[in-house]
């Protein structure tokens, strides 16, 4: 007699060979997210720490004349390249090849910036009234009265592979969950097998657990790739109490269960089924700062944010993955994830047909 | 001995369709039972509502001894199902396929192995179902349904969309199962098949069941003369018709037909008279019972 596996797990097994067997379906659950890991790790990498690129007109003794104190605090903040041609000068900076142009005429220092950039063109003012200002200071020949010492907050943790790490495995996860379930669920309507399954001596308990088992070990998996992608490639840390992100996972990967399975018993075809998850998983994902952080965005769509499921993920796991958060960060996103799941399946249970 | 199946009465409506029409039959153990019918004749719903995945609006269904019921596990172990079209997980291989189906009903890999051989499958073990052909895919689904060894099995279309060669091939397959002892309830839109397989059909046309009988004896109650042809030459259409015995004559596509209801004559008179080349001897068919019956001809 050959050893007989329990239906949930043959049943698991047959799943997640057609799971890997799937190109496309591994492509968008694994490949993809990782593709948005390594191009976003790569285009912030330095994020923040970008030099202002200025053009030095003529002579601009403001620059040249500085004090050798001075002059290394202006290098760091500037790239000083030299022009001959004020019009050239100006033509580099509309074309974005360069931030500012700096003229001097006797005492009158003149600078050109493009207001294109809000950012960058305060950035430019502000370097250069600074240094301004502690050049007066210094042909007063008094000392300076208050000195300002500055030292960053957090930031100084959460670089950008900080805080995209946690965001787009969120991401991944939910698209992974709630992708599997709508397009198996519909496969199996739309060919019978589900008709078929009814017949077989197993209880529906049996399909269900492996339908969950295959997506946790799914979302495992992801989770694996993206930390080490994250640890090895852009020298992501973990924070104390990163291994809570499980329990965290565990509940995200329930709720979008349950939102596929509800994408899936809604539609009537495959594309169908994969437009609606589609419509729903992707807004989610950006309001849900997966991307970038919402810090940027109108307050409304923080709190509307507040309703989404991927919202909660993410912030649970970017609290106890990076920023040092213990348990109490998790209790929150568990609650709404298990509150998710179960009104998501039971508003799926409504909707759901055993066949077309 | 006691029945297989036994329905009584069975009634299904959708909407104001009334799909299947009360409909009463039985089925002998070790039985080989046929529904014959066109599309929509109401063969996949009464299949359904004996295994217990639809309910009936009306009538009952006794399915050895019990009530048909999706949550009565011992009944399930005793039943193999194929179902119209064929469902299968995606991307696996045939030989896994099986091996998550046997797992279902507590069976293990061994008994694969041997299925895939019973239904000529054994070289093809390793190809994705996806690649496999129709006749193969159909084979694959029959040995889903057979792979616990079932007392009953229900066939729905097992040879639809499949050429002549491979029709015949599943043929000899299925005429086997009845062989053991096994009950079997086949659907099929084909008048041959079920004349080749069946031990007794069942005619089926928008919801009703016309006739019930073994497929021989259909065709005896008919009457229906036999056609006999020979070649044109042998014989005019007029001296043909002269002929003691013969009903009608009629030249049709490069033979001459002669229907008789004496046979005997007519082919003894032709014999003697040394007229037989390009002899054919045509009895009726089913074709002929379900015209006769419904008035219309039958197109799968
Ligand atoms: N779920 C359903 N909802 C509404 N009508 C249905 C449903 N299932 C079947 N019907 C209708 O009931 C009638 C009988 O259908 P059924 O599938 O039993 O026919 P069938 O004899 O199996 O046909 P086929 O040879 O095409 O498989 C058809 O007119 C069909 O349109
Ligand atoms: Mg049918």
């Amino acid at each position: 007699m050959s050893r007989v596996r329990p239906p949930a797990v043959s049943l698991a097994m047959a799943m997640a060979k057609g799971f890997w067997r799937d190109r496309a379906a591994v492509f968008f659950a694994v490949i993809f997210p990782l593709m948005f890991l390594l191009l976003f790790g790569t285009l912030f990498s330095d994020g923040g720490t970008s030099r202002t690129s200025a053009l030095q007109v003529g002579d601009v003794p403001l620059l040249d004349d500085a004090p050798p104190g001075a002059r290394g605090v202006i290098a760091e903040t500037i790239d000083v390249r030299r022009s001959d041609d004020l019009a050239a000068a100006l033509g580099e900076i509309r074309q974005g090849d360069a931030d500012a142009a700096v003229v001097q005429h006797g005492d009158s220092v003149q600078l050109y910036y493009s207001q294109a950039d809000p950012v960058l063109a305060s950035t430019v003012r502000g370097t250069f009234e600074a240094i301004v200002s502690s050049a007066n200071i210094g042909a007063s020949g008094q000392p300076p009265q208050y000195a300002l010492e500055v030292e960053t907050v957090e930031d100084e943790t959460l670089s950008p592979v900080q805080y995209l790490t946690p965001g787009l495995l969120g991401w991944a996860i939910a698209s992974g969950a709630t992708f599997g379930a709508a397009t198996s669920l519909l496969q199996w309507r739309t060919t019978g097998l589900l008709r078929r399954l009814r017949l077989a001596p197993v209880p529906a308990a049996s399909v269900v657990t492996s339908r969950v088992g295959v997506s946790l070990g799914i979302a495992l998996f992801q989770t694996a790739v993206f930390l080490a992608t994250g640890m090895l490639v852009f020298g992501l840390e973990l924070t104390g109490w990163w291994w809570l992100a499980f329990p965290l996972l565990i509940a995200g990967t329930l709720a979008f269960l349950s939102l596929g399975l509800l994408a899936g018993a809604v539609a009537r075809t495959q594309e169908a089924a994969v437009a609606i998850a589609n419509m729903v998983v992707l807004p989610m994902a950006f309001l849900s700062g997966s991307f970038f952080p919402l810090d940027g965005a109108p307050a409304w769509i923080r709190t509307v944010s507040q309703v989404l499921p991927l919202r909660h993920l993410n912030d649970g796991m970017l609290d106890v993955m990076v920023r040092g958060q213990g348990p109490t960060a998790v209790v929150l996103p568990l609650a709404v994830l298990l509150a998710f799941a179960t009104v998501l399946t039971a508003v799926a249970a409504l909707f759901f047909r055993w066949d077309t | 001995m006691q029945d297989a199946i036994a329905v009584a009465g069975l009634t299904k409506r959708y909407g104001g369709l009334t799909a299947v029409d009360d409909v009463s039959f039985t089925v002998a153990t070790g039985e080989f039972f046929g529904i014959l019918g066109p599309n929509g004749a109401g063969k996949t719903t009464t299949l359904e509502m004996i295994e217990g995945l639809r309910q009936p609006d009306g009538g009952s269904v006794t399915l050895l001894g019990e009530q048909p019921s999706l949550r009565r596990r011992s009944l399930l172990m005793r039943i193999g199902v194929q179902l119209q079209g064929s469902a299968f997980f995606e991307r696996l291989t045939a030989r896994e396929q099986l091996s998550t189906v046997a797992s279902l009903y507590g069976i293990g890999d061994s008994r694969v192995d041997e299925m895939l051989n019973v239904v000529g499958l054994g070289d093809k073990g390793a190809d994705r179902v996806e690649k496999l052909s129709g006749g193969q895919r159909q084979r694959l689904a029959i040995a889903s349904a057979l792979v616990h060894d079932p007392e009953v099995v229900f066939l729905d279309e097992p040879t639809a969309a499949l050429d002549p060669q491979a029709r015949r091939n599943l043929w000899d397959l299925l005429q086997g199962l009845s062989d053991s002892g096994r009950t079997v309830v086949l659907t099929t839109h084909y008048l041959d098949e079920a004349e080749a397989l069946c031990d007794r059909v069942a005619i089926m046309d928008r919801g009703r069941i016309l006739e019930l009988d073994s497929p021989a004896a259909l065709v005896r109650q008919l009457n229906a003369p036999l056609r006999v042809s020979i070649a044109p030459q042998e014989l005019s259409a007029e001296q043909a018709a002269a002929l003691p015995g013969v009903d009608s004559v009629r030249l049709d596509a490069g033979a001459l037909i002669l229907t008789t209801r004496q046979p005997e004559v007519v082919l003894s008179r032709l014999a003697a008279e040394g007229r037989l080349a390009g002899l054919q001897v045509h009895g009726a068919s089913l074709e002929d019972v379900f015209l006769d019956l419904t008035g219309r001809e039958f197109r799968s």
